[in-house]
């Protein structure tokens, strides 16, 4: 249920992103999400892709300081009230959120990529729950 | 153990009037025998009888590096040519070498005052010193081989190179100390690890190492790779070579050997003679030397003495590691301000390494330093607060240390520039027209 988010370094700086987004097509690698926390000087980039591994492995080659994150993927329905839901749950249990990013993946459906210093603790929360959780090979079907 | 207690123990009083009677005879000496001493001190009025002092050093000329490219080869020499016994010369990166010459008795004092240093290392006659330090017309080699003798160690003058030879000596012969240059230190206890050498047969003790500007965290490497305890050496040729100042067991900054080097901190900007304990340039005079003997040399390099007398027992004053040359100071808002300080408080910290960049501009008439730090992969966090965390320490320890505010910005690894031989580490935008 843990799912391999890479984070990625970047400067600040006019193209520094399309040259990523380069290297990613370059190796045939594809993006399922993506977020960007930015600060004035730099920014991070998070990438669910179904081979993080490989696109770790080419960034590091090109000098990018690369990161794998475990992070969970929720999974609810797309309407008013669902996030809300989602959310009560893990606040009930004491799981703070460092960051998310959601988007919605069509038929009535929508992901919520969440980071927690306790990914297990909110995995076990969350299946008590009845919540639908993202699966590693489901990655590649976003 | 002391080599010589009664120099390196006196009282500061009867210090002060030993330098002032050598001084005395010196300024005596070079207006006599050097013409360019004899210009320089009539044209600010100077008559030997002038100087009876300590005190008087102060009115006393600088003599640069310069002085000595524009008198080359002897033209400062105080000596006729046969009482010369041997020349050394420092490369020159820029320019003509420096040529230095030595009399007998130069070479008595130099044995003298590297015997006080390894004294200092612990090194006595029992032991068994592998001179690595190149021989020839650097200093380093001869300048410890003399001094190892006079203290009747036995001396494997082996040069600089040849590692192979180097730790089959080491094995063979177990030599208990080592001299060399830092560097090579550090590489020789990697090709230990790396050969596989059996450690017990290995007998160093200390290592005396100098010659190259190093930090605290090599000093731990060599002494951990080398299982030693490593000794800091200060030396210039012009000045004398190795042997100027030595660490004393206590570790607690460079003896200065004073009898024979008077040190001076100076503000490079005015000349202006600076109190114990502040930054600035290191000044010597070299009043015993016959051959070359220096008025208020320059040295360039930055540092601090302190007069607080030593645990070990010694009253020379000690001097801090050089914290750079006066070359790089940049002056931001009037502060002071070293590459190399930047460079101690990234290595101090356990989350950066050495590569930075600092930026110096100039917006609304003020002068601002940006500091660019790259992010080590394996310290990047993706949370921002961690790095937002990790620039605002950066931040807090370089404005703690220049008492200047600087901004830090992370860069990307590999970033910036890296240079094989001087690194280019200031990019000054300020236009001052």
């Amino acid at each position: 249920m843990i799912i391999k988010q890479l984070s990625v370094f970047l400067e600040n700086r006019a193209g520094r992103l399309t040259e990523l987004t380069g290297i990613l097509a370059d190796n045939d690698i594809n993006i399922s999400a993506f977020s960007i926390a930015d600060t004035t000087d730099f920014g991070i980039l998070r990438v669910i892709t179904g081979k993080p591994e490989l696109a770790e492995k080419v960034l590091k080659e090109q000098g990018f300081a690369v990161k794998i994150t475990d992070v969970i993927g929720m999974i609810m329905p797309n309407k008013p009230g669902a996030l809300h839901h989602a959310l009560q749950i893990l606040t009930d249990n004491g799981i703070s959120i460092e960051y998310m990013y959601a988007f919605a993946n069509g038929e009535g459906r929508a992901t919520a990529v969440i980071r927690t210093d306790t990914p297990q603790k909110a995995i076990e929360v969350l299946q008590l729950h009845k919540m639908e959780l993202l699966k590693t090979g489901d990655v590649y079907q976003l | 153990m002391i080599w010589n207690e009664h120099h390196e123990c006196m009282g500061r009083d009867q210090l002060a009037s030993l330098q002032g009677e050598r001084l005395r005879q010196m300024v005596e000496r070079i207006y006599y025998n050097v013409p360019f001493y004899r210009n320089k001190l009539q044209e600010r009025g100077i008559e030997p009888g002038d100087i009876r002092s300590i005190d008087d050093l102060k009115k006393l000329p600088f003599t640069t590096k310069q002085d000595l490219r524009d008198n080359y080869p002897f033209g400062l020499f105080a000596v006729p040519q046969q009482d010369i016994v041997r020349f050394h010369a420092s490369s020159g990166t820029t320019g003509k070498s420096t040529v230095v010459g030595y009399t007998h008795n130069d070479i008595m004092m130099w044995s003298e005052v590297v015997a006080r240093s390894l004294t200092m290392a612990g090194v006595t006659k029992h032991d068994i010193i592998q001179v690595a330090y190149g021989y020839g017309l650097f200093t380093g080699g001869l300048g410890l081989h003399y001094g190892a003798e006079k203290v009747g160690a036995s001396v494997i003058p082996i040069s600089g190179g040849n590692t192979k030879k180097q730790l089959q000596l080491l094995e063979d012969f177990g030599s208990t100390a080592i001299a060399c240059t830092p560097s090579y230190a550090a590489y020789l206890g990697e090709a230990i690890m790396e050969e596989k050498l059996d450690r017990s047969k290995i007998k160093l003790k200390a290592g005396i190492f100098g010659a190259e500007p190093w930090t605290e965290e090599m000093r731990s490497q060599i002494q951990q790779l080398l299982g030693i305890k490593a000794y800091d050496i200060y030396g210039l040729s012009e000045v004398i070579g190795p042997g100027v100042s030595m660490e004393c067991g206590i570790q607690h900054g460079m003896h200065v050997f004073e009898d024979h080097f008077i040190p001076e901190i100076i503000n490079p900007e005015t000349g202006e003679v600076l109190p114990y304990g502040e930054l600035g340039e290191l000044v010597f005079t070299a009043v015993t030397k016959e051959a070359l003997p220096l008025l208020r040399y320059r040295t360039r390099d930055l540092t601090r003495l302190h007069v607080e007398r030593c645990d070990c027992g010694r009253t020379l004053v000690r001097m801090e590691k050089c914290v750079g040359r006066s070359d790089d100071m940049l002056i931001i808002r009037g502060v002071n301000v070293f590459p190399s300080q930047v460079e101690s408080v990234l290595l101090e910290m356990s989350e950066t390494k050495p590569h930075y960049l600092l930026v110096v501009d100039r917006q609304n008439n003020l002068d601002t330093l940006e500091i660019q730090v790259e992010v080590e992969d394996q310290f990047f966090s993706d949370e921002v607060k961690e790095l937002e965390g990790l620039r605002k320490r950066i931040s807090g320890n370089l404005t703690s240390l220049l008492g200047l505010h600087a901004n830090v910005r992370l860069v990307e690894p590999g970033t910036i520039e890296r240079s094989q031989g001087k690194a280019q580490r200031v990019v000054d935008k300020r236009k001052l027209n």
